[in-house]
C-alpha cells in the first residue's frame, strides 16, 4: 500500500517536470506569440479608442457611423477581396490540375513559371499592367488591329484593372498549395474509383475534387485575407475611384494625424475578417485548411 | 599590441560616419520632372559648392513628416512641399521655425516668406488638354473643361481636396476673387462637390501625383485634366501632345521646410540659405516652368524676357489667375478633405 502511495508521489512529480519542461520549451514560441501578436494587436484596439485630444473616446468608431463612406469602402474592400479568391480558384484550379497530370519534370518547370513573377516587385508588376491596359496599351492596340473590338476599351483605372492585377498577383499563393494537395493523391484512388464502376466525371468530384479541398481552402483563405490588405494595386489600377480599407487608412493618418482615426478602422477590418471565417468555419471544415497541403 | 589596433579600428569606425554626418543633409521632394529641375538647379550646384552631402528621397507630402514627427523616427531634413500643407503643418507643430537671420530672405515676394516655410518656386494649377483631340483651341475656362458638349472626351482631377474645389465653383459661375467667401461654409463646400459630381462620368482618374498627370497626358489616356503648368511643359518637351492656359488658373508657390527634430536642423538650414539665393533660383526656370520666389532672381540676367514670359509668375500670366489662399486651407483643409472623400467613394 505503501509503495503505491510513493508510487503515485512520485508520478505525479514526473508529470509535473514533463509538464514544466513542455512549458519551458515552448516558452520562446509563447513569448514570441506574445511579443509580436498579442502585444500590437491589443495595442491596437487601445489606440482606437483615443480620441484627437488624447483622451479616451468612442470618437473614432461614430466617424465610422456617420460618414457613408466606411460602409462603401468596406464594401468595395470585400467585394475585391471575394472577386479576386474567386477568379483565382476559376483560373488557379484548372491550371494546377493540369500540372499535376504533367510529369515531374515539365510540371517543375511549370511551377517555375508560376513563381517567377513572385521575384518581380509587386509595384513594377502593377505599373506593367498599367502599360499594357491602358487606353493605348497593348491589350486594346492588339485587340483592335485584330479586330476583336473597335474602339479602345476601358480595363484600367477602375475595378476590371484592379481585379486583373489582384488576381495575377494572386494567382500563386492558390496554385501552390493546390498543387501540393493534388500531387499527393495517390492516383490509385482514381483507378479503384473507375474500377468500381464511376466514369471519370464522377471520379473526379467523388474522389479526386474532395481530397484536393483542402489544399482549395488553404490557398483561398490565404489569398482573401491578403486581399483584404491590398494598397499599392488598388491606388495604381483603380483610377483613384476604388478605395479599399488601407488607402483610407492612409488618408486617415493624413487628414486627423491621429493613429486612432487609422487604428479604428484596422480593428473594424479586424474583427469583421474574423466573423466573416467563423461564418465560413460553420459551413466548411476549416480545420482541414489549416492543415494546409494535404500531406 | 594586438588590443591597441582593435581599439584604434574601431574608433575609427564609429569615428569615419560621424564625420561624413557632420556635413549631410536629406531632403525629399515630389519626384518626377519636378524634383529633377530642383535638383539641377538647386542641390546639385549647391553640393558643389557648400560640399553639404544632399541625399534625395520622394515622399508622400506632410503626412509623412507627420508620420515621422509624431513617432519620433525624423529622417528627413528638409521637405519640399505645397504652401498651404505646409502652412498647416507648421500651425500644428511639426515643422522647426526658419532663421531668418541665416536665410536672406530680404528680396522675396513677401508672401512666400513663411514662418516655418520659404518659397521655392511660383506654380500654377492650370487644365490641360490633348491638342490630338482639340486642337490648339482647347478649353479657355472652367467652365470649359465642364462642358462635355463642346468638348467632349475624358478628363482627369485632383484626387485630392487642395486646387480641387476652386476650379469647380469658377465653373458654376462664381467669379475668382469670391471664390474663397464661397468656400468659407460647408455648403459653399457642398456646392463644389456637387458641381464634380456632375462631371464625375467623364473624369476617368483620380490623379494623386504630379508625375501620374503628366504620365496621363504623355499616354493620352485622357483628353484633359488639371495639373501644374511645369510639369506640362516638360511633358510636351517629351513629345506629349499638351498644351495649357493660365487663364483662371490657380496661382500658388511650394516652399521647402525643416520637419521638427530633423536629425540635422543647423545644416538644413545652412542649405536652406544657399539654395534660396538668386543665382540658384534663376536657374529652376531652365528646367521647368515655375517662376522665382527670390525677386532678385530676375536681376541676374539668367532668366531671359521670353522665359520670364511663359511663367506662371510673370505679371500677364498671373493677372489672369487666382492666388490660393493658405488661410482658407489653413482653416477648412481637413473638413473639405473629408467631404472631398466622401464624393470619391460614392
Amino acid at each position: 500500500m505503501a509503495d503505491l502511495r510513493i508510487n503515485e508521489a512520485g508520478l505525479k512529480r514526473d508529470e509535473r517536470l514533463e509538464w514544466l519542461k513542455l512549458f519551458g520549451l515552448s516558452s520562446p514560441a509563447i513569448l514570441m506569440v506574445l511579443v509580436v501578436l498579442v502585444l500590437p494587436v491589443g495595442w491596437l484596439f487601445y489606440v482606437s479608442f483615443i480620441g484627437a485630444n488624447g483622451e479616451f473616446s468612442l470618437e473614432n468608431y461614430e466617424r465610422m457611423i456617420n460618414r457613408k463612406s466606411y460602409a462603401r469602402i468596406f464594401t468595395t474592400t470585400f467585394q475585391i477581396s471575394f472577386l479576386t479568391t474567386g477568379l483565382c480558384i476559376l483560373i488557379g484550379y484548372p491550371l494546377a490540375y493540369f500540372l499535376s497530370q504533367l510529369p515531374p519534370r515539365l510540371a517543375n518547370l511549370g511551377l517555375i513559371t508560376v513563381l517567377l513573377p513572385f521575384w518581380t516587385s509587386l509595384l513594377v508588376r502593377t505599373y506593367a499592367w498599367l502599360v499594357l491596359l491602358q487606353k493605348r496599351g497593348l491589350v486594346n492596340d492588339w485587340a483592335i488591329s485584330l479586330g476583336l473590338w473597335d474602339e479602345p476599351i476601358k480595363i484600367v483605372h477602375n475595378m476590371t484593372g484592379t481585379l486583373i492585377g489582384m488576381v495575377h498577383i494572386m494567382l500563386p499563393f492558390l496554385i501552390l498549395p493546390v498543387y501540393g494537395a493534388m500531387r499527393a493523391i495517390d492516383l490509385d484512388l482514381m483507378k479503384a474509383a473507375s474500377n468500381l464502376g464511376a466514369n471519370p466525371r464522377r471520379a473526379f468530384w467523388g474522389v479526386f475534387f474532395p481530397l484536393t479541398l483542402p489544399g482549395l481552402m488553404a490557398g483561398s483563405l490565404m489569398v482573401f485575407i491578403l486581399c483584404l490588405g491590398f494598397f499599392v494595386t488598388p491606388a495604381v489600377l483603380g483610377g483613384g475611384k476604388v478605395i479599399m480599407v488601407s488607402m483610407k487608412i492612409v488618408s486617415n493618418i493624413e487628414l486627423f494625424v491621429n493613429w486612432g482615426a487609422a487604428s479604428a478602422l484596422g480593428v473594424v477590418l479586424l474583427v469583421l475578417t474574423v466573423v466573416i471565417l467563423w461564418i465560413a468555419s460553420k459551413f466548411l471544415n476549416l480545420e482541414t485548411a489549416t492543415r494546409g497541403g494535404g500531406h | 599590441m594586438k588590443l591597441k589596433t582593435h581599439l584604434i579600428l574601431a574608433t575609427a569606425l564609429v569615428a569615419t560616419p560621424a564625420l561624413a554626418q557632420d556635413k549631410q543633409v536629406t531632403i525629399a521632394s515630389w519626384g518626377g520632372s519636378y524634383q529633377e529641375a530642383q535638383s539641377k538647379a538647386l542641390f546639385e550646384p549647391a553640393e558643389a559648392k557648400t560640399g553639404i552631402k544632399i541625399k534625395q528621397e520622394t515622399y508622400g507630402g506632410m503626412s509623412d513628416v507627420r508620420l515621422q514627427v509624431s513617432s519620433g523616427q525624423v529622417t528627413l531634413d528638409i521637405v519640399a512641399s505645397g504652401s498651404g500643407s505646409a502652412a498647416r503643418a507648421g500651425a500644428e507643430g511639426l515643422l522647426e521655425e526658419l532663421d531668418y537671420s541665416i536665410i536672406d530672405a530680404s528680396s522675396f515676394i513677401p508672401t512666400t516668406r513663411g514662418k516655418f516655410c520659404v518659397g521655392g518656386d511660383v506654380f500654377s494649377t492650370v487644365y490641360a488638354w490633348n491638342t490630338e483631340t482639340y486642337g490648339e483651341a482647347g478649353p479657355q475656362s472652367w467652365a470649359d473643361f465642364w462642358d462635355v458638349e463642346k468638348f467632349p472626351g475624358k478628363r482627369a482631377y485632383r484626387g485630392k481636396v487642395a486646387g480641387a474645389l476652386e476650379p469647380a465653383l469658377m465653373a458654376d459661375g462664381v467669379a475668382p476673387e469670391d471664390v474663397y467667401e464661397v468656400l468659407g461654409s460647408e455648403e459653399g463646400i457642398e456646392r463644389a462637390l456637387d458641381k464634380i459630381r456632375e462631371l464625375r462620368p467623364h473624369i476617368d482618374v483620380f490623379w494623386t501625383s504630379g508625375a501620374q498627370h503628366a504620365q496621363l497626358m504623355k499616354d493620352g489616356e485622357v483628353d484633359m485634366t488639371t495639373g501644374w503648368n511645369g510639369r506640362f511643359d516638360n511633358a510636351a518637351k517629351d513629345g506629349a501632345k499638351v498644351m495649357y492656359s493660365f487663364n483662371q488658373a490657380l496661382l500658388d508657390y511650394d516652399c521647402f521646410a525643416i520637419p521638427k527634430g530633423a536629425p540635422n536642423k543647423a545644416v538644413a538650414m545652412e542649405l536652406l540659405a544657399e539654395i534660396s539665393k538668386p543665382e540658384y533660383q534663376d536657374d529652376l526656370p531652365k528646367y521647368i516652368t515655375y517662376g522665382p520666389t527670390n525677386l532678385a532672381a530676375y536681376e541676374t540676367g539668367e532668366i531671359s524676357a521670353d522665359m520670364a514670359a511663359a511663367l506662371p509668375s510673370s505679371p500677364d500670366n498671373a493677372a489672369m489667375q487666382m492666388p490660393v489662399s493658405l488661410e482658407w486651407y489653413a482653416e477648412w483643409e481637413t473638413i473639405a478633405a473629408e467631404m472631398y472623400q466622401e464624393m470619391l467613394t460614392e
